[in-house]
């Protein structure tokens, strides 16, 4: 008789896990090993892999298919310029701050938003990404609409030297890439996240299982807009200038995030960090094309989900199965011949 | 009298976005197919009219002879060699894929045209206005109202009194069965787009001679155009053009109260009545 | 037996993951009414589905006057000239009952049948040709969708229970009807659970069985006993 037991670790995923450790060091050391501008493209590509990583939850996991996260991302670059500017909070505490901002605000949208379904849904995301773009672009304290820089004083505050302070960015914006996918990772094994993995597969029949369909949607998405309102705190700390079209554009922070997701291989947790790399390999090698390129982008993506709508890492994952985040179980000890 | 001019003003704007709003609906009450692309279409076919003005060198409402067929011809053949691969059960497929074309075509445009802002040239009639009693009404602006009345009776006219509305209401109800009658699908969808960008065509055009417009501003014609479905009801093509009039109304008072409220106190009455009336204000009985 | 208007040779059908025919083979010759008999999930409806279209198959399981027609869309298939008659009518809500039986003519195949001709097949269709379909009695909803899909004047056609769900009233009054649609050289499959129904109505009878043929002959040959060894398979 064979001793069956569930796992889900693989020889496979052991192996990617201690490779990313080793990985995970070399980065945190980067400042000592790289340049200043390959340091600020490191951080950029951490604070993308997050804003990929957490639209990839809403949208491949949640079916919550939003085009507006710019609205999060804008709030929480204007809470940090708000915070920090006119109610003198220093930077490092205002990056919370703007977090419980998202989780606050996005639950009464989540209340009106959740009255549209699918597709309408979508759309709905990006109106509330309008009312707070124009919203913004009335509040004369912030600038307005020509937008505002943070002052010189608060930027010293985070370290007094110019290279301490972009080592400190970077490592926060590691710190926050390592944060979102190991939360989202997390969040995926837990009993929540499997009820949420059941609801994509077949919501009938998770509702029938006594799933809370709406609750769990309800949580992803205030959990999302936290996480995805600090991502843009810390975008907008890097950037140390702000304005209602940068924050609230739908092209950077979501209609690129989106194009990740989808070439990388939605609704896998590996697929946003893949498609991250290959969106910063495109945009670093192809980005002086202009709008040919954003042609490029878009025809590229249309195709994927056309013919391989599993992107990238689907096709690298075949039909093995291959999982470098042991996210699915196995049963073991089942022999060819038994059962 | 102010405000009443407001309100006048605002009436005959929703006709722009009733058009705007119309062919968003035909689809998706079709197909259930939201086009995320549909607002850049709208511009599309307002920059296919500027370069058919220029090159015919005729009026705007000339063009729209051109514009029309033009714009259909390209719906039914991005239905049936695009979109009708991403129908099915999964929204995310057909939601994506026009996001992609969204941001194709805006890319396209500006990489064609710059962004430098255009004009349809129609000539005096853009000036030209007339008093009712202490209200001015401009010409152009009733014409546009006129017209999105006549685009959606006629859209009420072919769905409930022709085949093809047949064929659509019976394609929406069931598709499987509705291919038992001999209907292909694919083609009855590529119809369906067809008819959508045909009236997107004449939105454009209208556009484009009431406004200037850029290849970037497709985003808010189709969030207008969302709104007013929204507000009119899902499936109610003359509550779209309700919808479409009290959301042009909304961002007329707006704009009286500060020009910067315009558009934002569009999206506030949307939110509004999404939260007291979720579907809308003139819900399809049967729906 | 005549030559067959439909051949089925080794249909192997699925119905998304589950295989639901296996192997299966019947003819049906022309003018005959063939019936289908069999318990839930012999397969009936799959086969009824497949036949029509509306599950796609090897193109050359499944024969239309020596056409292969098994991998054909179910709109070519209609216009070759097959009509369904699905299993619970389906009729299209949103269209009226006249709409109802005008789109099913949409395809223009010439044939003896017509609005008025229907209207005299069933005169309380006349009368109520103006409500929406989903308005009627469940008897009435059922001749909409027989007349629906005669208006496509089709050389075979196939009814899938038309009977579940009617009172016994009203199945006697529908097949009452049934001399009258047949009779001008319609071939016509019959899929009944009402076995006594089915014999009566039709010339020769296939029984499923979990997806194959447990038996097949002239209808009024087959015993009671054989039926209900091939139906139970006991």
């Amino acid at each position: 008789m064979t001793r069956l037991s569930v796992s889900r670790q693989t020889r496979l995923s052991n192996i990617a896990m201690l490779a990313l450790a080793v990985t995970l060091l070399l980065l945190a050391a980067a400042p000592w090993w790289a340049g200043r501008a390959e340091l600020r493209l490191l951080g950029e590509i951490f604070l993308y892999m997050s804003l990929a990583t957490l639209w990839n939850l809403l949208a491949g996991y949640a079916g919550l298919v939003s085009v507006g996260q710019q609205a999060f991302v804008g709030l929480g670059g204007y809470m940090l310029f708000a915070a920090t500017l006119l109610w003198g909070v220093h930077p490092l505490v205002a990056l919370p701050l703007a977090m419980v901002a998202g989780a606050l605000v996005s639950a009464p949208v989540a209340l009106l938003i959740f009255r549209l379904r699918g597709a309408y849904f979508a759309i709905g995301t990006w109106v509330v990404a309008e009312v707070f773009r124009l919203s913004f672009a009335q509040l004369s304290a912030l600038g307005g609409g020509s937008g505002i820089s943070l002052a010189p004083a608060i930027v010293k505050q985070l370290a007094s030297g110019r290279s301490a302070r972009e080592a400190l960015l970077y490592w926060l914006a590691l710190g926050l890439a390592v944060l979102v996918v190991g939360a989202v990772f997390a969040f995926l094994r837990s009993r929540r996240g499997v009820a949420l993995t059941a609801i994509r597969d077949n919501e009938l029949a998770a509702r029938s299982l006594g799933i809370d369909v709406w609750r769990t949607k309800f949580t992803v998405y205030v959990v999302t807009a936290a996480l995805t309102t600090l991502t843009g705190a810390l975008i907008f700390l890097q950037k140390l200038r702000i304005s209602p079209d940068a924050a609230f554009s739908a092209n950077d922070w979501t209609a690129f995030v989106i194009f990740i997701v989808v070439i990388g291989g939605i609704g896998t947790i590996e697929g946003p960090i893949i498609g991250t790399l290959i969106y910063f390999v495109l945009r670093e090698t192809m980005a002086d094309l202009g709008a040919a390129y954003l042609i490029a982008l878009g025809a590229v993506a249309i195709v994927i989900m056309l013919v391989a709508p599993q992107g990238v890492w689907g096709l690298i994952r075949g039909k093995s199965g291959t999982e470098l985040f042991p996210l699915s179980r196995r049963v073991r000890g089942l022999t060819d011949k038994g059962n | 009298m102010d405000w009443v001019n407001a309100v006048v003003q605002g009436t005959l704007l929703g006709g722009l976005y009733a058009m705007f709003a119309a062919g968003l609906s035909l689809i998706f009450g079709v197909m259930r197919l939201v086009n995320i692309a549909h607002g850049d279409l709208i511009v599309l076919s307002a920059y296919v009219a500027l370069s058919g003005a220029m090159l015919l060198g005729v009026s705007p409402f000339v063009v729209l002879i051109l514009a029309v067929p033009v714009m259909a011809a390209f719906g039914y053949l991005l239905q049936r060699l695009v979109l009708n691969r991403t129908m099915g059960d999964d929204i995310l497929p057909p939601l994506l894929v026009t996001f992609g074309l969204s941001v194709i075509i805006q890319n396209a445009l500006l990489a064609a045209y710059s962004a430098d802002p255009q004009k349809l040239q129609a000539g005096a009639i853009e000036t030209a206005a007339f008093a009712i009693g202490p209200i001015t009404v401009g010409v152009m602006p009733v014409i546009v109202f006129a017209t999105a009345v006549a685009v959606i009776a006629g859209l009420q006219w072919v769905f409930y009194h022709t085949a093809l509305g047949r064929a659509f209401r019976a394609t929406s109800d069931r598709q499987d069965i509705a291919q038992l009658m001999g209907l292909n699908r694919a083609h009855v969808f590529g119809l369906a787009m067809a008819l959508s960008m045909a009236v997107t065509a004449v939105a454009g055009v209208f556009l484009g001679m009431r406004t200037s417009f850029d290849p970037a501003i497709g985003g808010s014609r189709l969030i207008f155009g969302f709104e007013a479905v929204i507000i009119g009801g899902l499936g109610n093509l003359w509550g779209t053009l309700a919808g479409g009039v009290i959301l042009g109304v909304a961002q007329t008072l707006g704009a009286k109260l500060h020009p910067g409220f315009q558009v934002l106190s569009g999206h506030v009455v949307f939110l509004f009545i999404l939260a007291v009336r979720p579907r809308g204000l003139f819900p399809r009985i049967d729906g | 037996m005549p030559e067959p208007i439909l051949s089925i040779e080794g249909l192997d059908a699925h119905y998304g993951d589950f295989q639901a025919l296996y192997g299966l083979s019947m003819q049906v010759a022309r003018g005959e009414v063939a019936a289908v008999i069999g318990a839930n999930g012999a397969g009936k409806t799959t086969l009824m589905r497949s036949v029509s279209g509306l599950i796609r198959n090897q193109p050359q399981a499944i024969r239309f006057r020596g056409q292969p027609i098994g991998g054909l869309r179910a709109d070519q298939v209609a216009a070759l000239g097959i009509a369904l008659v699905p299993e619970g009518r389906l009729l299209f809500p949103s269209l009226s009952v006249e709409e109802n039986l005008i789109i099913g003519g949409q395809m223009g195949r010439p044939g003896p049948w017509n609005l008025p001709r229907l209207y005299d097949l069933f005169p309380i269709l006349r009368e109520r040709r103006h409500v929406p379909a989903t308005a009627l009695s469940g008897g009435q909803q059922q001749m909409v969708a027989i007349g629906r899909a005669l208006m496509s004047n089709p050389d075979l056609l196939m009814m899938d229970e038309i009977s579940l769900g009617l009172a016994p009233v009203v199945i006697k009054s529908i097949y009452e009807a049934l001399p009258g649609i047949v009779g001008e050289g319609l071939t016509a499959i019959v899929v009944e659970q009402d076995i006594a129904k089915a014999l009566s109505v039709s010339s020769r009878v296939t029984c499923l069985q979990e997806g194959r043929v447990s038996l097949s002959g002239a209808s009024a040959q087959v015993t009671r006993d054989a039926i209900s060894r091939a139906y139970f398979g006991v």
